[in-house]
């Protein structure tokens, strides 16, 4: 490399610094203290130290210890800190049931006395093993895989194996499935329309190609809070898709619209359309005009020409397009939020819920991250597509 | 031959109303005169828009919006036009190729994701619940659209006018100042606009990171589709779709600019 070509390096260098210690910091950074939380266990590691200790030599299957119970009770009695407390006891309680009424029972008998506590006299669940499985699991360990395990539906049972959760525990495959199938949904329908649609825009000029494109690019540019308002506003069952379709004597009653399925479907399908049109459009407007007439000059009939000539080369935008359309439909949390009811709610709005509602971080960081996964595996297909198309010519 | 024009036409008409009627339907109910949001409007009135810029929430958020807005343009500008001149080059080194395109990943990642990410941390510095935190939030989402921007006009330029400048001894800064600058302003001003198109339309993020006090426009109207939903939201739809309008003429010009100057 020649000096004024390292120079100049520099100086690029020197320009985009301050852009990326920016996004270093306040978008890359927060995405690693979501990843973090996802994995995170502090709490009873920090709240049951000589705990820990004791239980480490502990084989989780024989009776508890008179070592580990004294240990538990004297880290009891060190807790001052109600908050913490309360922590400790969500933890455990989110591991096994039955702790919030144990713990709250034996921290009292804790601190009424300064001396020895028979645990079992006064719980007999103390002399279950697997509650002490739990504390062990919790407090050995400030990292854990169980939000992981549970975003995807799993658990690990008493010996550290991998199972399912059971069926009424947790129902995160099911939103998963259902947020699959809704942007796999929209992605379809948007081919269908965006493909004949930008067909149509590329086989015109003039005015009736601005009025066309015009028409895709509007909604883009408009609020996307805009567009689901005014879809929330028309799918009503007072609004104005039923009473056109009640005047026109197509139905009697209102036709449920709205916090169902269909409408999220609509509404998602107009405010990604756009994404759809626009690179099926570039791509077509770069194929030479002579192909159809060469095609049918050697005898082919239109549709048959369509297939073989036309929606071949048409492909290419059709993916990019759907891939766009596809990833971000998956994380979409503010038309199924508002359109929506409570069975068409998609990822983002369990994550919403998690982070907002139940102050569960790491549940919330664990769905991010399958959901961050699932987006930039998307994007880097759809980079890789997009960069062998520009060096293709 | 004629039954597949006649298809297109009424396919093509089909899905311009698809896309464009939903928009302009809803413009004649900021005027109902009644409550609710149905048709045939029993009567005409300004009540919505007396309501939008008079109720102190309305006018809370509307002023919110405003500041944050004003406050993302100019940091998202200046961050993203600084490093769009970075990457001003045809051909990157593969650094600069992965830098750009990590400057253009907050358009993909999903918002709740990182709103999530954002209030965990923001919370640990005390940026929650700032005017400061909604505008850095803000600037992540709308930094891209200024890179894209800027970066499509630099790329246009001549460059042998920077050189002819050098030549005849501008110094660098001069060059930038009295040459680079002025030839870029048309995709500045596209990013600005973007910029400040993506704060007043940002409700994820805000959600996540904003308090009560920072309760932006977008955010006033997500919680009143919600909670309540009144003919102001029409009135709010119709001051945005005019801004829009609005932004779109601007554009246009400022393109037109470019053309004539080139």
């Amino acid at each position: 490399m020649n000096p004024p070509r390292r120079s100049k390096q520099v100086i690029s260098l020197v320009l985009v610094a301050p852009l990326l210690l920016f996004l270093v910091f306040f978008f890359a950074f927060p995405l690693v203290t979501m990843m973090r939380s996802a994995v995170s266990d502090p709490v009873a590691a920090r709240a049951l130290p000589t705990t820990a200790r004791a239980v480490s030599s502990w084989d989780r299957v024989s009776p508890p210890t008179d070592e580990m119970k004294a240990a538990f009770v004297a880290d009891l009695r060190q807790i001052g800190d109600d908050q913490l407390f309360g922590d400790l006891v969500r933890r455990l309680n989110s591991a096994k049931s039955g702790f919030r009424t144990l713990m709250s029972k034996t921290r009292t008998a804790a601190s009424e006395t300064d001396g020895n506590i028979d645990l079992i006299a006064l719980d007999k669940r103390w002399a279950d093993p697997s509650y002490w499985q739990a504390v062990s699991v919790a407090a050995s360990s400030t990292f854990t895989d169980r939000n992981l395990l549970a975003a995807v539906d799993l658990q690990r049972d008493a010996s550290s194996a991998i199972t399912a959760l059971p069926a009424d525990a947790s129902a995160n495959k099911v939103i998963m499935l259902r947020t699959f199938v809704m942007a796999l949904t929209v992605t379809v329908v948007c081919v269908l329309i965006g493909l004949p649609f930008a067909m149509i825009a590329a086989s015109v000029d003039g005015w009736k190609r601005q009025l066309l494109l015009g028409a895709v690019l509007l909604p883009l540019w408009t609020s996307l809070l805009v567009r689901t308002a005014a879809w929330f506003i028309l799918l009503q069952d007072r609004g104005l898709i039923n009473s056109v379709l009640m005047q026109l004597g197509v139905t009697s009653g209102p036709v449920p619209l709205i916090f169902n399925r269909i409408g999220v479907i609509i509404a998602m399908t107009h405010i990604l359309l756009p994404f759809m049109v626009l690179p099926i459009f570039s791509v077509l407007i770069g194929i030479p005009k002579n192909l159809m007439p060469a095609a049918a000059s050697l005898g082919a009939h239109p549709v048959r020409a369509f297939l073989y000539v036309l929606l071949p080369l048409a492909l290419r935008g059709v993916v990019s397009g759907s891939l766009l359309v596809f990833m971000s439909a998956l994380g979409y949390y503010i038309t199924p939020a508002l359109i929506g009811g409570a069975r068409d709610q998609m990822i983002s709005s369990v994550i919403a819920y998690y982070a907002t509602g139940a102050a569960n971080w790491g549940m919330a960081g664990a769905l991010g991250l399958v959901l961050l996964a699932a987006t930039m595996i998307l994007y880097a297909i759809y980079l890789r597509l997009s960069s062998e198309r520009e060096v293709r010519p | 031959m004629n039954v597949l024009r006649f298809s297109k036409l009424l396919f093509g008409s089909a899905t311009v109303f698809f896309l464009i009627a939903p928009l302009i339907a809803i413009l004649p109910l900021a005027f109902t005169d009644s409550v609710f949001l149905n048709y045939p409007i029993p009567g005409y009135s300004t009540r919505w828009f007396e309501e939008l810029f008079t109720a102190s929430v309305w006018q809370r958020s509307i002023v919110n919006s405003l500041i944050i807005g004003c406050g993302t343009t100019l940091l998202a500008t200046i961050l993203g036009t600084v490093g769009a001149l970075g990457l001003r080059d045809r051909q990157l080194s593969p650094v600069l190729t992965t830098i750009k395109t990590i400057f253009l990943l907050p358009m993909v990642v999903p918002a709740v994701v990182l709103g999530v990410g954002m209030q965990l941390m923001f919370a640990r510095y005390g940026l929650t619940n700032t005017y400061l935190g909604v505008i850095i939030a803000h600037t992540v989402v709308a930094v891209p659209f200024v890179v894209v921007n800027v970066l499509a006009v630099l790329q246009g330029i001549d460059r042998r006018l920077e050189q002819a400048a050098a030549s005849l001894g501008a110094t660098p800064v001069t060059v930038l100042k009295q040459v680079t600058l002025p030839l870029a302003l048309p995709g500045i001003v596209s990013g600005a606009i973007f910029a400040f198109a993506t704060s007043l339309d940002e409700v994820v993020l805000t959600l996540f990171v904003a308090g009560p006090n920072q309760r932006t426009l977008a955010r006033q109207m997500f919680s009143t589709i919600r909670e309540n939903i009144s003919p102001a939201i029409a009135a709010a739809a119709f001051v945005f779709i005019l801004g829009t309008i609005l932004i779109a003429i601007v554009l246009k010009f400022s393109r037109g600019a470019k053309q004539a100057n080139i």
